[in-house]
C-alpha cells in the first residue's frame, strides 16, 4: 500500500519556491496523438489497419508490414511487468527534483513492449494495468498500475505528479450563489480538499443554499465579482499566494440567438462573465500559480473552467451563449499553453444544458449540479484536460470528432 | 512469395588492418570533435609514413561533428578521398567501418583507408547529445525519469538479474577484472584499482546499475588503417589479416526485452567465414558499455551458451594473464567512453595485441582476437552489433 500523503504544514516563508522545472517536452508529431486521447482520460495506441499489428512507440509506418495506414484505437490496457528500475541520478532538471524515480518494462498484452513510470505497490514481476496521462508538460506518459487498487494509491508521488487531486489543496470555487458551485464546493470537501475559497457576487443579498455552505468549516467565502477587474485582483491579492487549484463555475446564460434576441445589452453582460470573466481570473491569479507549479504537496496543480459543451458548435436557441462558450475555449487553449511553464494543468469540463430556471424550455437529458460537481473531482482526480459531462455533452464530442460540418447543421437544423 | 537464395558471402583474401592509433582521453575538453579526429589521422599517417593526401579513402564516426559529417571534414582537414563513409552507429562503428573499408579495398575503390572514431566532451556536451539522440528516445524513453542509456541498461540488468540469475558480484568481477587490465594501459582514464568491495559499496545510480557499473564519457579518438596485405607489409606495418566480420540490425525485435544482441543470429557465420572455433581465439574486445552486455556476448559470441553467462564468468578471470584475457586494455569502464571512439577501443587495443605491440600488458602469444561492437539505443535496446576476428601477420 501507498502511504498516505499528510497534509503540509504552514510554508516557511523564508524558504526558497522550488522552481517549477518540466518533464522533457520534445515530441513528434506522431506520437502528439497519445497526447490527444490522453487528455480525454483514453489508453490509445497506434494499430495498423493494414495487418492489426499493435505498435509503440508512436511511428510513421507498421514495423510488421510497412502500411503507412495507421490508426489510434483504445487499446487494452493489461500488460505484464517483466523489469524495473528506479533512477537515482540523471541530467534531467525536473527529475532531479524528484529522484527517486520507479520505471518498469512492461510487455502490453496486446504484442509491443513499453518503457513507463511504475506505481509504487506493483509487484515485478505481476500483472499491471496501464493508463495514459498528461506529464505537468501536458504530453502523455503511460504508467503502470497495480492490476487491483491499492489502498491511498492515488497518493503515488509518480501518480500524483499526473494529476491535479484537490486531497490536501486550497481550491476557490468562483460562484457560490450557483446550484453547480455549492455542489462542486461540497464534492471538494469531500474529496479531502484543505480549504475551499468560494467567490460570492453581490455578497449582501441572500441566496439558496447559503446557510448549508457557509456551515461547512473548511469553507471560506469572499466578495467576488468577475465584471469587475478590482474585485478579482482584491481577492487575488488576499489568497492568489495559497490557491491551488481554480475552478471557474461562471456562466451568465440568457436564451438567444443573434437576430431573435436583437441589441447588445445581453450579449455584452455574457461576454463580460463569461469571457472576460475568465481572462480577469487568469490574469490575476495565473501568474501567481504559475510560479507555485512545483511547490511541494500543495503545489498549484490546475485552473478548471466549466463551460457549455455548445463552445464546440453553436446551437442557435442559445446562440449569443455558445459564442461566449466558444471564446471561452479559445481563451482556455490560450492559457493551457501560457500555464505551462508551471505545469498547472488547464481543464476543460464541458456540460451539456444544465437544469435550471433559464433552461426550462430545453428538453431532457439534462444535467443536474451533482453531475458536474462529481466529474469535477473525476477530471481533477484523473488529470483529464477535457471531460464531458451528461449525455448531451457526450453525444455532441462524438459528433464533433466525427465531422465538425455536420454537426454545425444537426444543431442548426 | 518467391524465397530469395541467400548469396554466399565471399572471403576476405587480402585486407590488412594496421596502426593502431589512440588520442589519449580526457575526461572534459574545450575541444572539438574535428580537433579530436585531425590528432588521429596526423598520428596515423606520420607513423604509417605516409602524407594525408595518400588517404584515398576515409570512414569517419562521431556524434559532435555537428552541423558537419565526413563531408565537411574532407575541406576542414584538406583531404581528398575517393571514398568516403559516415558510420553514426555509436559502439558498432569500429567493427562496421572496417567491414566496409574492407571491401572498399578488396575492389579497388580505394587502396588506404583511414577509419577514425573520436567525440568532443566539452562539459555539458553530454546531456545535449542525449536530448537529441533519436525520436522514440525523445518520445518513449525520456520522459520516463531521463536515466538515459543508465535507465535502459537498468531494465535490461535487471531482467537478466532475474532471468538468469546473475548477481551483483559477477558483473562485479568482469570491472574488476578489466581495472587490472586498465592499469596497465598508460591512456586509461581510471588509474585507481578497483576492489571487489569498492564496487559493490559503489553509490546506486538506477538499480540494479551502480557507479562501477557506468562508463566515463570523455573526449578522444581512435583510428586505424585499412589497406591490403601486401601495400602494409611493403610499408613495414606490422599488422594483422582480417579474417571475417558480421553485422546486425535491430534483430529478435519480438524478443519483450533484449536478452542477446544481433550476434547470435550471425554469429556460426563468423567462425565459419574465419575458418576458427571460439576455442581459437587467443583473446576478446567485448563492447562493454554496461557489464550486462559482456555477459551477453560471452553467450551470444558463442563462449558458452545462453543463460551461461554468469557460470562462465565465476569460472574465468578477465585480466591479460588470466584464463580468458577480455577487455585488455581496460574496455570503456576503465579506459573511459570518447563517444563513437568507444565503438574503435577494442579494435585498435586487439590490434595492438595481435601484432605484440601491446600498450598494455601484452597477452602472451596473442595471434588471434575477436572484437565485438554494440550500438545505439534507440529506444529500449541496442540495434546496431558486430564483431570481426583479427589475425595477426608475423613480421
Amino acid at each position: 500500500m501507498t502511504d498516505p500523503i499528510v497534509r503540509p504544514p504552514k510554508k516557511d516563508p523564508q524558504k526558497v519556491t522550488r522552481p517549477p522545472e518540466l518533464p522533457p517536452l520534445q515530441r513528434s508529431r506522431a506520437a502528439l496523438a497519445m497526447s490527444a486521447a490522453a487528455s480525454r482520460g483514453a489508453f490509445e495506441l497506434q494499430c495498423c489497419k493494414a495487418c492489426g499489428a499493435w505498435m509503440y512507440p508512436a511511428r510513421d509506418a507498421c514495423p510488421r508490414c510497412l502500411s503507412v495506414d495507421l490508426a489510434w484505437k483504445p487499446a487494452p490496457d493489461g500488460g505484464e511487468v517483466i523489469a524495473e528500475t528506479t533512477i537515482r541520478t540523471t541530467v534531467d532538471l525536473y527529475f532531479r527534483q524528484r529522484t527517486p524515480w520507479r520505471v518498469a518494462m512492461v510487455r502490453l498484452d496486446c504484442g509491443p513492449s513499453v518503457v513507463c513510470h511504475l506505481h509504487g505497490d506493483v509487484e515485478v514481476p505481476g500483472r499491471v494495468r496501464m493508463t495514459a496521462q498528461l506529464d505537468k508538460g501536458g504530453n502523455a506518459v503511460i504508467m503502470a498500475l497495480p492490476a487491483k487498487r491499492t489502498p491511498n494509491m492515488a497518493d503515488d508521488p509518480e501518480f500524483r505528479e499526473l494529476t491535479a487531486s484537490p486531497k490536501h489543496r486550497r481550491v476557490l470555487v468562483t460562484d457560490g450563489r450557483t446550484a453547480v458551485g455549492q455542489a462542486v464546493v461540497e464534492a471538494l470537501v469531500n474529496a479531502g480538499a484543505a480549504l475551499v475559497f468560494v467567490g460570492i457576487a453581490e455578497p449582501w443579498k441572500p441566496y439558496p443554499g447559503e446557510d448549508r455552505l457557509k456551515a461547512h468549516e473548511n469553507v471560506q467565502t469572499f466578495a467576488l465579482d468577475l465584471t469587475d477587474t478590482t474585485s478579482v485582483q482584491d481577492l487575488a491579492g488576499e489568497i492568489g499566494g495559497k490557491t491551488d487549484i481554480l475552478i471557474n463555475t461562471a456562466d451568465h446564460v440568457r436564451p438567444g440567438g443573434i437576430l431573435s434576441a436583437p441589441g447588445m445589452i445581453t450579449a455584452k453582460d455574457s461576454f463580460d462573465v463569461n469571457v472576460f470573466g475568465l481572462q480577469r481570473l487568469a490574469q490575476a491569479f495565473g501568474p501567481g500559480m504559475v510560479g507555485r507549479g512545483a511547490d511541494g504537496t500543495n503545489s498549484a496543480a490546475a485552473f478548471l473552467d466549466v463551460l457549455p459543451v455548445y463552445a464546440l458548435a453553436n446551437t442557435p436557441d442559445f446562440g449569443i451563449h455558445s459564442a461566449t462558450a466558444a471564446a471561452r475555449l479559445s481563451m482556455l487553449q490560450c492559457l493551457r499553453s501560457e500555464m505551462r511553464a508551471g505545469g498547472v494543468r488547464v481543464m476543460s469540463v464541458f456540460t451539456g444544458p444544465i437544469e435550471d430556471d433559464w433552461r426550462q424550455p430545453v428538453p431532457p437529458p439534462k444535467v443536474a449540479p451533482a453531475q458536474i460537481a462529481r466529474a469535477v473531482i473525476a477530471a481533477l482526480e484523473g488529470g483529464i484536460e477535457d471531460s464531458f459531462v451528461g449525455d448531451v455533452a457526450k453525444d455532441v464530442a462524438t459528433r464533433f470528432r466525427q465531422d465538425a460540418k455536420v454537426l454545425e447543421r444537426e444543431l442548426g437544423a | 512469395m518467391t524465397r530469395i537464395r541467400t548469396i554466399p558471402r565471399r572471403p576476405y583474401e587480402n585486407v590488412a588492418v594496421a596502426v593502431p592509433v589512440s588520442i589519449p582521453y580526457v575526461r572534459y575538453s574545450v575541444e572539438s570533435a574535428h580537433w579530436w579526429i585531425a590528432r588521429a589521422l596526423g598520428e596515423l599517417t606520420k607513423r604509417a609514413g605516409l602524407a594525408p593526401a595518400d588517404i584515398d579513402g576515409l570512414s569517419v564516426s562521431s556524434f559532435t561533428l555537428s552541423p558537419d559529417t565526413a563531408v565537411g571534414l574532407t575541406q576542414h582537414l584538406g583531404l581528398s578521398p575517393r571514398w568516403l563513409d559516415n558510420i553514426p552507429m555509436g559502439g558498432a562503428s569500429g567493427v562496421v567501418a572496417l567491414r566496409r573499408a574492407a571491401r572498399a579495398v578488396e575492389a579497388g575503390d580505394a587502396t588506404i583507408v583511414a577509419c577514425v572514431g573520436g567525440d568532443a566532451n566539452q562539459v555539458d556536451s553530454f546531456r545535449k547529445l542525449l536530448s537529441s539522440f533519436s525520436r522514440f528516445a525523445q518520445d518513449a524513453s525520456y520522459p520516463y525519469g531521463y536515466g538515459g542509456p543508465n535507465g535502459s541498461f537498468a531494465l535490461l540488468t535487471d531482467h537478466y538479474m532475474r532471468h538468469f540469475g546473475a548477481r551483483r558480484e559477477d558483473f562485479g568481477k568482469i570491472c574488476v577484472d578489466q581495472r587490472t587490465n586498465a592499469l596497465g594501459y598508460p591512456h586509461a582514464i581510471m588509474k585507481k584499482p578497483l576492489t571487489m568491495e569498492d564496487y559493490l559499496g559503489a553509490r546506486a545510480i538506477a538499480d540494479p546499475i551502480h557507479l562501477f557499473d557506468c562508463v566515463m564519457p570523455c573526449a578522444g579518438s581512435e583510428a586505424f588503417l585499412v589497406t591490403t596485405l601486401d601495400i602494409a607489409r611493403d610499408l613495414g606495418l606490422p599488422h594483422a589479416r582480417l579474417a571475417a566480420t558480421i553485422e546486425r540490425h535491430n534483430a529478435f525485435a519480438d524478443d519483450p526485452i533484449q536478452m542477446r544482441g544481433g550476434w547470435a543470429m550471425d554469429v556460426d557465420e563468423l567462425y565459419a567465414m574465419a575458418g576458427m572455433a571460439p576455442d581459437d581465439i587467443d583473446l576478446v574486445e567485448t563492447y562493454d558499455d554496461y557489464p550486462v552486455i559482456v555477459m551477453m556476448q560471452f553467450e551470444d559470441l558463442g563462449f558458452c551458451k545462453k543463460g551461461e553467462g554468469p557460470d562462465f564468468v565465476r569460472s574465468h578471470s578477465f585480466t591479460n594473464d588470466g584464463s580468458f584475457p577480455q577487455n585488455t586494455s581496460g574496455g570503456q569502464l576503465s579506459a573511459g567512453q570518447a563517444g563513437a571512439g568507444g565503438g574503435y577501443l577494442g579494435l585498435v587495443e586487439a590490434l595492438r595485441q595481435v601484432t605484440q605491440t601491446a600498450l598494455s600488458k601484452q597477452v602472451p602469444d596473442a595471434r588471434t582476437a575477436l572484437v565485438s561492437g554494440f550500438g545505439m539505443i534507440n529506444y529500449d535496446r541496442g540495434l546496431c552489433s558486430g564483431a570481426a576476428i583479427l589475425e595477426g601477420v608475423a613480421p
